[in-house]
């Protein structure tokens, strides 16, 4: 915990959390606004904006038409007049209509005026699946943002970091997209989908101070010292792969990476050349997905060190689907083959 | 089997799909005889308050207010100063003086690209002149008339264009995608229409601030049609947004007539109808009708009484760009037959009718800015030309992508800059 954060803590869920982030921001800095779709009056459809706009006025948080080319657009002008908006996408599934407005828009405007004119912009998105949401209520798009060049990509996997993670990303002068991975919204997922859900109060990760902290953009962290190998994931999937790794008694190193662009290189690097294995998690589809983008930073960087291939557990290419929810999930079964692979080899 | 064969059987009558197709091509005898042309002081100029349900008529009208004589008549005339309007006249010529000579620089080799705006001057020049200087502009590709007429330095325009070690955007940007926030002109962007929902954005920030600088920001008919636009009137209309839209309707996007964003069926300007703001449809070669417009819709604007979209009624009379030949798909001889004339030939003779302007002392202006352009194009190429050189560090490349450089950003700085320098030798440096 940084130093500044002596103050009084409360145990929140990740939409607490996450709420709280904004409520600080737009009480420190006038320049924030906060929109969306349902956002304003009614608090969002997961309640992450709550009470928000009661407290700080309808002109700092407030509804928008349904058309996010216009919420991701106009906040761009937003920016550059000076304002610090915070758009979200109701689900990260609807991000494409404003992809334009993302890809060619915010992520090049400091590029191509030579910082004349910035975009300060954080887009929040609820991303993946787990809730029976269908194709189009469960994607997990970050390899489309990691590959746009000018955009930062951010997930957390708990309340503390959704909170410290969510004010650092407000306050940087970058566009950010920031997806949250709904499954955990209200509790850490085990990957057992027939088990009761466990609440983040039980979790050391709920205790969350209630006033201003920042955990810096293109750090990870280690969840779990280990010396067998090490798991590179993110989101739900950290809770998901420690759950395995603890059932199956294995000594894993867990990385969470939590921001994957700007990605932290050496934690993964020095990790690696430790355990000398490297499994890489995630529930997007395989196909350049961004574990292929970690597959190749590993073996470009560790490839005297590796023992076994590099091994990847993703979601399979093909729609999320509705029913066969839980098959396409890359659940306890599927890592559980993938790490008795990679401890054998 | 043929393709009318595997229509299933039915007593209904076939349906036909349309496919526009201008009126005109190469080879064919253009006529404009069918342009209604309404009369100078038939169009009633309401108050800026108005309903925009109330002034529904002046979206398929026509604000005109100099007439074929040159004189200025009717309730649109801004009635401006002698003065102002020789301002207004010189930085028209400017832009034409300034688009001949670069199209040339083009033709010349000493650069990628260019665009001309020749026959559309009034609806960036008259525009500008008619907001605050705070306002902000959103442009599109085409309207290097704002930056001339808030005095930008031609050289970095022509710096810019050049690609040169004077560009401040480092040769990142396509030629004429200015940047120039001190004169409140946003970045050009190579893709249509996306300054529309970000003016909005701005003119929103704006309200919400309590600011009283309002945006405006311009298109052409052909990326009406792009979904931004509409994105953009809903939010101006839901959030009651200072903004001015303009369409610059110049008949032609490349080689698509009017009729590929919906020209056939209704004026552009009637768009407003169906988002609820007003709409005014105007002569875009007349600069007082553009005027006038421009500050009726920014005072509507400033005293919350919400957005305005103008169609300027105008005509491309040159090609899309320097990559474009206009008389491959529209016949040579349109730009001249053009019902509303030219801009800068219209000021001119109202000018001379009132008795503030003449011949001498036209061409002598014209001369005048010839040479000016003609100086500073000097001036400008000895800080280089485009593919005679390097003229930026090679590493400004990687600058700017973020506001901190991230680790593998360096990682290909470092690549690229090895890459260089096993290419020229260790001593070499950007000219």
């Amino acid at each position: 915990m940084n130093a500044d954060t002596q103050t009084a803590t409360k145990t929140m869920n990740m939409i607490e959390a996450i709420n709280s982030a904004m409520d600080v921001m737009l009480a420190r800095d006038s320049n924030v606004v906060v929109m969306g779709e349902d956002v304003g009056f009614f608090g969002g459809v997961f309640r992450a904006t709550a009470g928000l706009q009661k407290k700080h006025g309808k002109t700092r948080v407030f509804d928008t038409p349904i058309n996010e080319c216009g919420i991701i657009g106009v906040a761009v002008g937003m920016g550059a007049y000076g304002l610090r908006p915070v758009p979200e996408i109701q689900f990260a599934d609807y991000i494409y209509p404003g992809l334009d407005q993302l890809v060619s828009e915010a992520a090049r405007l400091r590029y191509r005026s030579a910082a004349d004119f910035i975009c300060p912009m954080t887009v929040r998105t609820p991303f993946g699946g787990g809730i029976f949401g269908g194709q189009t209520h469960s994607q997990s798009p970050e390899s489309i943002m990691t590959h746009i060049c000018g955009v930062k990509t951010v997930i957390p996997s708990n309340p503390y970091d959704a909170k410290g993670l969510l004010i650092a990303a407000i306050e940087d002068n970058d566009p950010v997209v920031f997806l949250e991975p709904k499954r955990i919204y209200n509790g850490p997922f085990s990957g057992y989908y027939d088990r009761p859900v466990e609440p983040w109060s039980k979790h050391a990760a709920s205790a969350v101070p209630e006033d201003y902290y920042r955990i810096e953009l293109g750090k990870a962290a280690t969840v779990r010292e280990g010396d067998a190998l090490t798991i590179l994931a993110y989101g739900t999937m950290v809770h998901v792969t420690k759950t395995i790794v603890e059932e199956m008694g294995i000594d894993a190193e867990i990385i969470d990476l939590r921001t994957l662009l700007p990605l932290d290189i050496d934690a993964i690097e020095a990790s690696v050349k430790k355990t000398g294995r490297c499994l890489v998690i995630h529930e997007a589809t395989r196909t350049s997905g961004f574990g292929a983008e970690l597959a190749a930073l590993v073996q470009e960087r560790c490839f005297y060190h590796l023992e076994a291939p590099v091994e990847r557990v993703t979601g399979f290419d093909t729609p999320y689907p509705h029913s066969l929810e839980w098959a396409y999930f890359p659940g306890p079964v599927r890592i559980a083959t993938a790490l008795t692979k990679i401890l054998k080899d | 089997m043929p393709e009318t064969d595997r229509r299933p059987a039915s007593n209904l009558p076939p349906l036909s799909l349309h496919i526009p197709e201008p009126r005109y091509r190469p080879g064919d005898t253009p006529d404009f005889g069918d342009i209604v042309v309404p009369a100078v002081d038939a169009t009633p100029r309401p108050s800026e308050a108005t309903k925009p349900d109330a002034m529904r008529d002046l979206c398929y009208g026509l604000v005109r207010v100099l007439d074929f004589d040159g004189q200025a008549k009717g309730q649109w005339d801004p009635k401006l100063s002698p003065e102002r309007l020789r301002t207004m006249l010189r930085y028209m010529m400017l832009v034409r003086a300034f688009d001949d000579r670069m199209f040339r620089a083009q033709r010349q080799g000493k650069t990628s690209f260019y665009m001309k705006c020749t026959g559309e001057e009034a609806t960036s020049v008259a525009s500008t002149m008619a907001l605050d200087r705070g306002d902000m502009c959103f442009p599109s590709y085409r309207q290097q008339g704002i930056l001339i007429a808030r005095d930008y330095p031609l050289i970095q325009m022509m710096n810019q264009i050049y690609s040169n070690r004077g560009d401040h955007l480092m040769g990142r940007q396509l030629p004429i995608m200015y940047s120039a926030p001190e004169h409140g002109f946003f970045s050009v962007s190579g893709n249509l229409a996306t300054q529309y929902p970000q003016a909005v954005g701005w003119a929103m920030a704006s309200a919400s601030k309590g600011d009283s600088r309002i945006a405006t920001v311009w298109c052409g008919e052909g990326s009406s049609a792009e979904g931004d636009f509409h994105s953009a009137l809903t939010f101006a209309t839901v959030y009651n947004a200072p903004v001015i839209f303009n369409v610059v309707n110049n008949q032609w996007a490349i080689s698509s007539f009017s009729g590929f964003a919906g020209g056939e069926r209704t004026t552009f300007a009637a768009r407003a109808v169906g988002y609820g703001i007003a709409g005014l449809r105007i002569d875009g070669n007349d600069p007082l009708a553009v005027y006038a417009a421009t500050q009726w819709a920014a005072d509507r604007a400033r005293t919350n009484n919400g957005p305005t979209l103008i169609e300027h009624f105008t005509y491309r009379s040159e090609g899309h760009s320097t990559s474009d030949d206009p008389t491959a798909y529209r016949p040579a001889e349109e730009p001249t037959i053009w019902p509303f004339g030219d801009p800068i030939d219209r000021l001119r003779q109202h000018l001379e009718t009132l008795g503030e302007w003449d011949n001498e002392r036209h061409e002598t202006q014209r001369a005048e800015l010839d040479e000016l352009v003609k100086t500073t194009q000097k001036q400008s190429e000895k800080l280089g030309i485009l593919g005679h050189g390097m003229h930026q560090p090679f590493e400004t490349m990687f600058q700017d992508v973020f506001e901190d450089m991230p680790w593998h950003l360096k990682e290909q700085c470092t690549q690229m800059l090895a890459e260089q320098e096993a290419k020229f030798g260790p001593d070499w440096k950007p000219e």
